[in-house]
């Protein structure tokens, strides 16, 4: 391998600059009876399997800790079964955790009484689920004005708040109309103006578009990204689909049998797969699309025409690809004003050409 | 003891089945055994020991009870609960059913009463609905019952609202929290297996005769259906609603009221419905003691086998009967349909509905004055159908009874007799002995205890000879009832025609308060124990083949397909592959034909089939006996719990039923 070898981010846990909107520490969550005196004993240390066959309990999440910087999109992904669910549940407490803390906002919820959980629930973080979880019975303005409503808000204020929702996310006219009346995207659009009517500064998704077919899914994701420019809102995304997770993550967290197997921006993971699990989950991923110049470039050698254009480091390749291919000889890259190296044709064809195999 | 493996079907695609063990003796051989010996020893000991007791005759067993009865009755509780409903029921019935006092009509006369009835139907349902009201209640008052149609109507109702005050709040309790659903469904079961006619039984000795106990009985009798079905509805919401509407901060009481008791509300409504069949079929049965209502005449004319005069108000009862499941089903539809947005404009709907009450409070007005309008002129109609249907069935009677005849003596000397005499006329050990074992063949070791709890029980209450006439009758008639399940249910399974022709008719049977079948079985087979067997069989039939068809039906297609292609004729599908995989039905659908048909059979009692019936019938006409109907009443239950029981334990060792 030829490239430079970039600063390479630990496994298992990355601090954000500043204070993070939400921090989590050492989270475990064993599922089955006297779960809490697993941890700490030698048995916490067992493989999945063995541990069901010994104790009878199953682990969902083991020990798993990470920090979200404010407005930051963070992806979480694994297969079915690698504990998803139960992590992003624990971030409230729809599942209570068997260890471990969960700090929103500088404030440890894990101890939280139930009043002040409600609070939270009610204010700063809000969720939306696989199964869109709608009432039946209840008008789309008024299953969006649901949260609310439990919260107390006058009718007149609670249903303008509602509309403004219902018109965010594309849904105006439909206010009168029932879930049932709605197709799946329609239905998830609910979910999410319902999420947002309580105007939380966390939002947590838990594979909010696995349900549907892929066209909406990805009017669906452009949907989130536009959400989260005009919002700004810090955000938990749960997926099993990579392509979603690359679109949407400004970081991924990469889990299996519950545990973290790697965090890193998209193209760190990509390009640096921390094992054979994750090399596999990005095997078939387009890497021209995601790799940036700064996972291709060699060192600089010393021979560089004076007229050779600078690329940024964090360019993708198939952007730079033309550039380099169209002049003749190696082209710089760069980091802010800093050269930091160079690529050529050859670097360029190889990652191009790699995914054509 | 019999653990022979039962043969699971192996699925398609399924592991290799383990290496066979070594062979063992199947269950019905072991049955053989036990029977074979059973029988060997019946024939030096027949007559022993059976501890007959003759119908008039009382053990000091009893005698004691009922010395405990007497004490238990007249307390001061139940004299408040009795003063409240005799309170209630009067003031309804002076409202609506019976002269009070210087008038000589209740306060609204019969056209009042259609009006409002007819307006609810409308207002509740559909314009459908409100002629279907207003025809049955045109039709008590014309038939010349309009006073025990009220009577009966008020006393459902008012036992249908004591079951929901008391019922409701416990179906969320078991729809909220399992230790709840642990300690009470228990109880329910108990409830559902207890035959109605011994709530009559033991409610009588708390509250005597009269409106009390009809209403205290229907309500007990009237509660599971609520409780169980809107538990059931509330604890089955979608989670994935709860855990939505829980993430945006709702307390448990909001969740309760505002996510799973709207999303359950079809179900909640369904255990209504239930539940006010039910109450209707037991007001019915409280005719035995003095209840108000259709009951009484239906049961004189029982007494009487006067088929005619009987026919008239049980005709009333199934009227009133389709009358309040039509209306529930519908305004469960309709809540259902405006609750999603459907239905007419609310505001169109209220202007209507008010301007309604108008012509409503005329005929009230109006039936308050006019003779005509307060009594329902009186007409022969009732009698002369009741003479044509006497002449009728006669002319029926005399065609049939050869056939009949010949069916009725099949049955009583090739089941009933051999059966009878192996049963009531061994000695008590013995058939406790052969009872156990066969118990235990059936049901595994699991219903040792029940098995042994129920036999002694039995024993210890003085009326092991009637105990042992009622099995008789109960294994007979639901030996049959299988018959036809079998039959009737394969047929249903494979064709989706018959079904959709069996289905409803079966439905609509259900629906029918047992007591109505007993009118034209005793017509056909006099009153004698076939009589109570018959209606027994009709009774728990349609359960039965249901049960059946949907257990057959839930035979994987793919399983009955990979069968195909091996070639199997129609005959080796049926009994090689889809009745030993619907198995665990097969059995569940025999345990509800057998606590059906023990019902049925103690209420054959009244009409010739003696036995506990009788005892518990004639303790309801002579207090003195109460003991003995008292211990008449544990007897069925112990019998009805043994036969559960047992039963369950089968079904458990036979595997899923669907
Ligand atoms: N209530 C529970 N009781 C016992 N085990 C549970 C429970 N909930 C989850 N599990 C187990 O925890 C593990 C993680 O489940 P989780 O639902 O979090 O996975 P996931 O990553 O969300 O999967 P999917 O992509 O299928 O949604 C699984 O092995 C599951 O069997
Ligand atoms: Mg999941």
């Amino acid at each position: 391998m030829t490239q430079t070898v970039p600063p390479t981010t630990p496994v298992a846990t990355e601090r954000v600059a500043g204070d993070p909107a939400l921090s989590v520490q050492g989270l475990w969550k064993i599922f089955g009876p006297r779960a809490e005196r697993i941890i700490g004993t030698p048995d916490a240390e067992l493989s999945r399997a063995e541990l069901k066959r010994k104790t009878g309990c199953v682990v969902g999440v083991k020990d798993v800790s990470f920090d979200v910087a404010p407005g930051e999109v963070f992806v979480v992904m694994g297969l079915s079964g690698s504990g998803k669910s139960t992590l992003v549940r624990m971030l409230t407490r729809l599942i209570e955790p068997t260890a471990g803390t969960v700090e929103i906002g500088g404030q440890d919820i894990t101890k939280a009484p139930d009043s002040r959980l409600r609070e939270l629930r009610r204010k700063h973080v809000s969720m939306v689920f696989q199964h869109f979880g709608l009432l039946p019975h209840r008008k789309v303005v008024d299953n969006v004005s649901y949260g609310l409503e439990i919260r107390g808000e006058k009718k007149a204020a609670r249903r303008e708040r509602a509309m403004r929702m219902i018109e965010l996310v594309g849904l105006s006219g439909y206010d009168q109309s029932y879930p049932d009346q709605l197709s799946g995207g329609m239905q998830q659009r609910v979910g999410l103006a319902r999420a947002l009517a309580n105007d939380p500064e966390l939002l947590l998704f838990d594979e909010p578009f696995s349900a549907l077919d892929p066209l909406i899914r990805r009017d669906m994701q452009n949907e989130v990204v536009r959400l989260h420019r005009e919002l700004g809102k810090t955000m938990v995304f749960i997926t099993h689909d990579l392509q979603e997770a690359l679109k949407l993550g400004d970081r991924i967290l990469i889990m299996r049998d519950g545990q973290i197997v790697q965090v890193g921006r998209p193209d760190e993971v990509v390009a640096r797969p921390a094992d054979d699990y994750v090399r596999e989950f990005v095997s078939d991923v387009p890497k021209s699309h995601v790799l940036t110049l700064r996972w291709v470039m060699r060192p600089v050698d010393d021979q560089v025409a004076p007229d050779t254009p600078v690329l940024p480091c964090d360019t993708v390749v198939r952007e730079a690809a033309r550039v380099v291919l169209d002049h003749n000889g190696p082209v710089l890259v760069a980091e802010g004003d800093r050269v930091v190296g160079m690529v050529d044709d050859d670097d360029i064809l190889r990652v191009v050409v790699a995914e054509e195999r | 003891m019999a653990t022979a493996t039962v043969a699971r079907p192996v699925e398609p695609g399924a592991a290799p089945p383990p290496p066979p063990e070594p062979r063992r003796v199947p269950r019905w051989v072991w049955a053989l055994v036990v029977l074979g010996l059973w029988i060997l020893v019946w024939s030096f000991t027949r007559g022993d020991d059976t501890l007959f007791v003759s119908g008039t005759e009382q053990t000091d067993l009893h005698e004691r009870i009922t010395d405990i009865a007497d004490g238990l009755g007249g307390s001061a509780i139940t004299g408040v609960i009795a003063d409240g409903i005799n309170a209630i029921v009067e003031t309804l019935q002076g409202l609506i059913s019976t002269p009070e006092a210087p008038r000589p009509a209740p306060q609204i006369g019969w056209l009042g009463v259609v009006a409002i009835a007819t307006w609810v139907g409308y207002a509740v349902a559909s314009w459908r609905i409100a002629l279907l009201v207003a025809a049955s209640f045109v039709s008590f008052g014309l038939f010349g019952f309009w006073e025990d149609s009220m009577d009966l109507l008020i006393v459902t109702l008012v036992s249908v609202f004591f079951a929901v005050l008391i019922g409701f709040p416990v179906a969320i309790a078991i729809g909220l929290s399992r230790t709840a659903s642990r300690i009470v469904t228990p109880v329910l079961d108990l409830l559902q297996t207890m035959p109605t006619f011994v709530y009559l039984m033991f409610v009588f000795i708390l509250f005597g005769i009269g409106a009390p106990n009809a209403v205290v009985c229907t309500v007990a009798y009237a509660l599971p259906p609520i409780v169980r079905i809107a538990g059931f509805g509330i604890r089955d919401v979608s989670p994935a609603a709860i855990e939505a509407t829980d993430s945006l901060g709702q307390t448990t009481w909001q969740r309760l009221w505002k996510v799973q008791v709207p999303m359950a509300r079809r179900t909640i409504i369904l255990g209504l419905n239930q539940t006010i069949l039910a109450a209707l079929s037991i007001a019915i049965i409280a005719g035995y003691v003095n209840g108000p209502g259709l009951g009484k005449p239906v049961l004189s004319a029982l007494t009487q086998n006067n088929f005619g005069a009987g026919l008239v108000p049980g005709l009333l009862i199934v009227v009133m009967g389709i009358m309040l499941d039509r209306t529930t089903t519908a305004a469960s539809e309709r809540s259902e349909r405006v609750a999603r947005g459907g239905g007419e404009d609310p505001r169109r709907r209220r202007i209507v509905l008010g301007s309604l009450l108008v012509p409503v409070a005329v005929a009230v007005w109006y039936s308050r004055y006019a003779i005509d309008a307060a009594v329902f002129p009186s007409n022969d109609l009732a009698s002369s159908v009741a003479s044509r249907a006497n002449d009728w069935m006669e002319s029926i009677t005399s065609a049939l009874d050869g056939p009949s005849g010949a069916f009725k003596d099949a049955v009583t000397y090739g089941l009933l007799n051999p059966l009878q005499s192996l049963l009531a006329e061994s000695p008590w050990w013995l058939a406790y002995a052969g009872l156990l074992a066969l118990s235990l063949v059936v049901g595994g070791l699991r219903a040792l205890v029940p098995a042994v709890v129920g036999l002694t029980g039995i024993y210890l209450l003085d009326l092991w000879n009637d105990t042992m006439v009622v099995l008789n009758m109960t294994i007979v008639a639901t030996a049959l009832v299988m018959v036809l399940a079998l039959v009737f249910g394969v047929w249903m399974a494979r064709s989706r025609r018959v079904d959709l022709i069996v289905r409803p008719t079966l439905d609509a049977g259900q629906t029918i308060p047992a007591f109505v079948y007993l009118i034209p079985v005793l017509a056909l087979f006099g009153p004698t124990r076939f009589t109570a067997i018959v209606a027994g069989i009709i009774y728990a039939a349609p359960a039965a083949i249901k049960l059946v068809a949907d257990g057959v039906r839930g035979v994987g297609e793919t399983v009955v397909e990979a069968g195909r292609s091996t070639g199997s004729t129609t005959w080796q599908e049926i009994t090689k592959v889809q009745l030993p995989m619907a198995k665990g039905s097969l059995v569940l659908a025999t345990n509800q034909g057998l606590l059906y048909v023990l019902a049925m059979v103690v209420i054959g009692g009244l009409v010739g089939a003696g036995a506990l019936g009788y005892d518990v019938v004639y303790a309801l006409a002579h207090a003195d006996y109460a003991g003995k109907g008292a211990a008449a009443g544990f007897s069925i239950v112990l019998l009805g719990i043994l036969i559960d029981r047992v039963m369950r334990a089968a079904a458990d060792r036979a595997g899923p039923g669907r």
